[in-house]
């Protein structure tokens, strides 16, 4: 839209004094400013030697979380793969092998390459069984590397867990409403947390595991 | 003219014309939240949903207005009423009656299939309210292992408007489910032994407004916000129900039915609507193929669109006597009218026929009685015809306008038995083989065959050239079914690999420049054949236009 001459409004520079058309003043007033720098502790970090200091609420590589019997938690509600902007989540229901259970991601890859993080999933997710966690640093051979399956995103959980890297937006295991058994609030019991169900049975570890997200985890 | 009003608004009704109160709300443009009531069903005002005011106006213009609200569905609209539908008393009851049927439903939206297209969703969207007051703990009934092939019962989610167990009553006649308990504790269910497997039986998950009842076909298979809709025409019977093709990125997950007096109805068969699963077939054909002795190859089209023009040219240019083209009941008639075109215009002696036309077993008609008889003619709500196939009429119409005598597939393989057909152009688009070997044997004995279809058969073995064409859900046409009835299907997904919509290819072949556009051929064949005069706008309104100019 052309800006009309009548909403232009002009504006006249502030005019100098003699103090500060002389400019020494302002260089000084520069040079100090690198000299206080120069004295003051170095903000720099040593990347990839040091470990940058990540705030806590940092969103990076997703993970699938476990509910108290190791299983994946996902009710396969697709509700975060509506809710992507982006659309790297696929997902094939099927019918859970298990009798509290209806609907189980019979597979569920998320393409990270596609991802852009904006934790729109874990916020859609009805019973927060995907979350972002604070790896950053995932790299890959191949694009087909970087679409993370169901195991390699479980695997992503157990390796934060065992790290103690748990998301801070997590409700630390307790589980929404949808897989919730049908008991009235007033009798849940205290929610357990997931840093708590250290002894988890490990699963069936598969080639995805192959991909390293990071020596360090 | 009688005159209600509805909210201020005031609807005329016809003379003779039985409205209930939910009817005439819609006409004025106001919804009216129901479960129970169904426009093909009984009455019998159980869910409670659809409480409304109603009231007269006085002689003295005073409005006189009923203490008490009474359900619309079992009201009659009567001239002078003046209905409130969304008054404080009609709201606060709507309210209270969807509070109060969430009370025991479960809170597991993102695991139902119904999720998205669910009445309760949508009502306690727009007339309930955002939580539950209810602390108690909900009554839980365990869901019913088995009551039906294709559908799938989840007790708990039933809000008990007895839609479905109406249906198997009235519709179908077959009367399987019935709801057993009583008060909260009351659930639909099966009389033991006797699963609901009549060949209706899908539409009670379409009539279902809740997700109890799910289509065992379509369950967990997509959430139905991804799905696109698309109208189209159901091709396995000549009663042609009016459908919406549900997809989703290039797969058709589910057929439903669309609502048409002029077709069906309200409904469709079993064998219609899990009988989509051909478009999806893995063993599709995908490309055309030339055979050269024994091997066959896969060639592009620029390779061979240019080469069989040529071949059947020249086959036709020799002895156009004993050319044949065999057109499907299962072409759309802008496809036979664009073939036939094309066969004619390379010599006007070339012979045309009508493809085989499947024809099953007899005219099943519903609702059965007791004994599972049909019902008298009159009594007829539901017909599933025997003969298995969705344009014999259209086909055949465009037939008898280029040749006075319709040629069946008969009349064919007797010609090639007595070797009078050198060259041969079938086509298919049957989901089911078609051709059996004994008539393959036959049609061996032709020099020349163009096999035009989308699965491999006994025909695509004998063929010189296959070329892979498109199923009803892969292209834009006009269906005619048994009554006459013209109805539009469109395009809703594309077809695989290389294969191509049949018009498309008829064009190539007769040279055409462009891609083919429904309503423009619709116009040139309303222009040529008076059989479609009607359908000289090009566009067909959804629900179908008679082509023998009855209105119904």
């Amino acid at each position: 839209m052309p800006v009309k001459p009548e909403e232009v409004r002009w504006v006249e520079p502030p005019r100098m004094g003699l103090w500060e058309r002389l400019y020494v003043p302002a260089v000084l007033q520069g040079l100090g400013t690198t000299l206080s720098h120069m004295v003051r502790p170095a903000v720099t970090q040593q990347f990839p030697e040091e470990e940058p200091k990540l705030p806590p609420h940092y969103r990076g590589v997703h993970r699938l979380n476990r509910d108290e019997q190791g299983r994946v938690k996902c009710v396969a509600c697709y509700l975060c793969a509506t809710a992507c902007p982006a659309h790297c989540i696929d997902i094939v229901a099927a019918p859970s092998p298990w009798p509290d259970r209806e609907k189980y991601p019979e597979t569920f890859v998320i393409d990270e390459l596609r991802c852009i993080y904006c934790g729109m999933c874990e916020e859609a997710c009805p019973v927060d069984a995907i979350e972002l966690t604070t790896l950053y640093d995932l790299t890959g051979l191949t694009r087909r590397e970087m679409l993370f399956d169901k195991e390699k995103l479980l695997s992503v959980y157990d390796q934060t867990v065992a790290a103690g890297t748990d998301p801070p937006r997590t409700r630390r295991g307790r589980l929404g409403p949808a897989s919730e058994p049908l008991v009235p609030i007033n009798q849940l019991g205290p929610s357990s947390g997931v840093g708590a169900n250290a002894a988890h049975p490990s699963d069936n570890r598969t080639d995805s595991e192959r991909t390293t997200l990071s020596p360090r985890l | 003219m009688a005159v209600i009003t509805i909210n201020d608004k005031d609807v005329e009704l016809a003379d003779n014309e039985r409205l209930n109160l939910i009817q005439a709300a819609q006409r004025a443009g106001y919804e009216v939240p129901h479960y129970c009531w169904h426009p093909a069903l009984t009455v019998v005002a159980s869910c409670r949903m659809c409480l409304v005011e109603v009231g007269e106006k006085k002689p003295d213009g005073t409005l006189a207005m009923q203490p008490r609200v009474v359900p619309a569905c079992q009201t009659p609209a009567r001239p002078g009423m003046v209905v409130r539908t969304n008054s404080e008393k009609a709201k606060a009851a709507q309210a209270a009656t969807l509070e109060y049927l969430l009370l025991n439903h479960p809170l597991d939206c993102p695991v139902c299939d119904q999720a998205g297209e669910c009445y309760l969703q949508d009502y306690s969207y727009k007339f309930g309210r955002g939580y539950s007051r209810f602390k108690e703990d909900k009554i839980i009934r365990p869901d019913k292992d088995y009551i039906g092939d294709n559908i799938a019962l989840f007790t708990d989610r039933c809000v008990m408007c007895s839609r479905c167990v109406r249906f198997t009553r009235e519709i179908s006649g077959t009367a399987e489910l019935q709801i057993i308990h009583r008060g909260a504790h009351a659930e639909i269910d099966i009389f033991p032994g006797q699963p609901c497997n009549n060949k209706l039986a899908g539409n009670v998950v379409d009539l279902c407004p809740v997700g109890a009842l799910c289509s065992k076909d379509f369950l967990y298979k997509q959430r139905v916000w991804f799905l696109k809709n698309t109208p189209s025409v159901c091709p396995r019977c000549s009663t042609g129900c009016s459908i919406v093709v549900d997809h989703h990125k290039d797969i058709v997950y589910r057929l439903r039915p669309r609502a048409n007096p002029q077709a069906q109805g309200w409904f469709m068969c079993d064998d219609g609507r899990f009988g989509y699963k051909y478009i999806n077939a893995a063993d599709r054909l995908i490309s055309p193929m030339v055979r050269h002795d024994k091997h066959t190859f896969h060639v592009g089209w620029e390779e061979v669109l240019p080469t069989l023009r040529r071949q059947v040219r020249q086959v036709v240019g020799e002895a156009p006597q004993s050319a044949w083209l065999v057109l499907s009941p299962w072409l759309t008639c802008e496809e036979a009218f664009l073939a036939v075109r094309w066969f004619r215009s390379l010599s006007p002696q070339t012979r045309l026929a009508l493809g085989p036309v499947p024809v099953i077993g007899e005219d099943d008609r519903y609702p059965k009685d007791v004994h599972g008889n049909p019902p008298p003619p009159e009594k007829t709500r539901f017909t599933i015809r025997a003969e298995k196939c969705p344009n014999r009429l259209g086909v055949e119409a465009i037939l008898r306008h280029f040749e006075s005598q319709v040629q069946t597939f008969d009349a064919v393989l007797a010609a090639a038995n007595k070797g009078q057909i050198q060259a041969l152009y079938l086509t298919g688009g049957y989901p089911e083989p078609w051709l059996s070997d004994e008539q393959a044997k036959v049609l061996e004995q032709v020099g020349f065959v163009v096999v035009q279809d989308i699965l491999p058969s006994a025909a695509t073995t004998l063929a010189k050239y296959v070329l892979p064409g498109a199923t009803f859900a892969e292209k834009d046409g006009t269906f005619v079914n048994h009554a006459g009835l013209a109805q539009a299907i469109h395009r809703a997904v594309v077809p695989p690999g290389e294969a191509r919509n049949d018009a498309r290819i008829f064009m190539e072949l007769a040279e055409r420049r462009g891609l083919p556009h429904a309503p423009t051929l619709r116009r040139e064949l309303a222009a040529e054949v008076p059989f479609f005069a009607l359908l000289k706008e090009g566009q067909i309104d959804p629900l179908g236009v008679f082509l023998n100019g009855k209105q119904n």
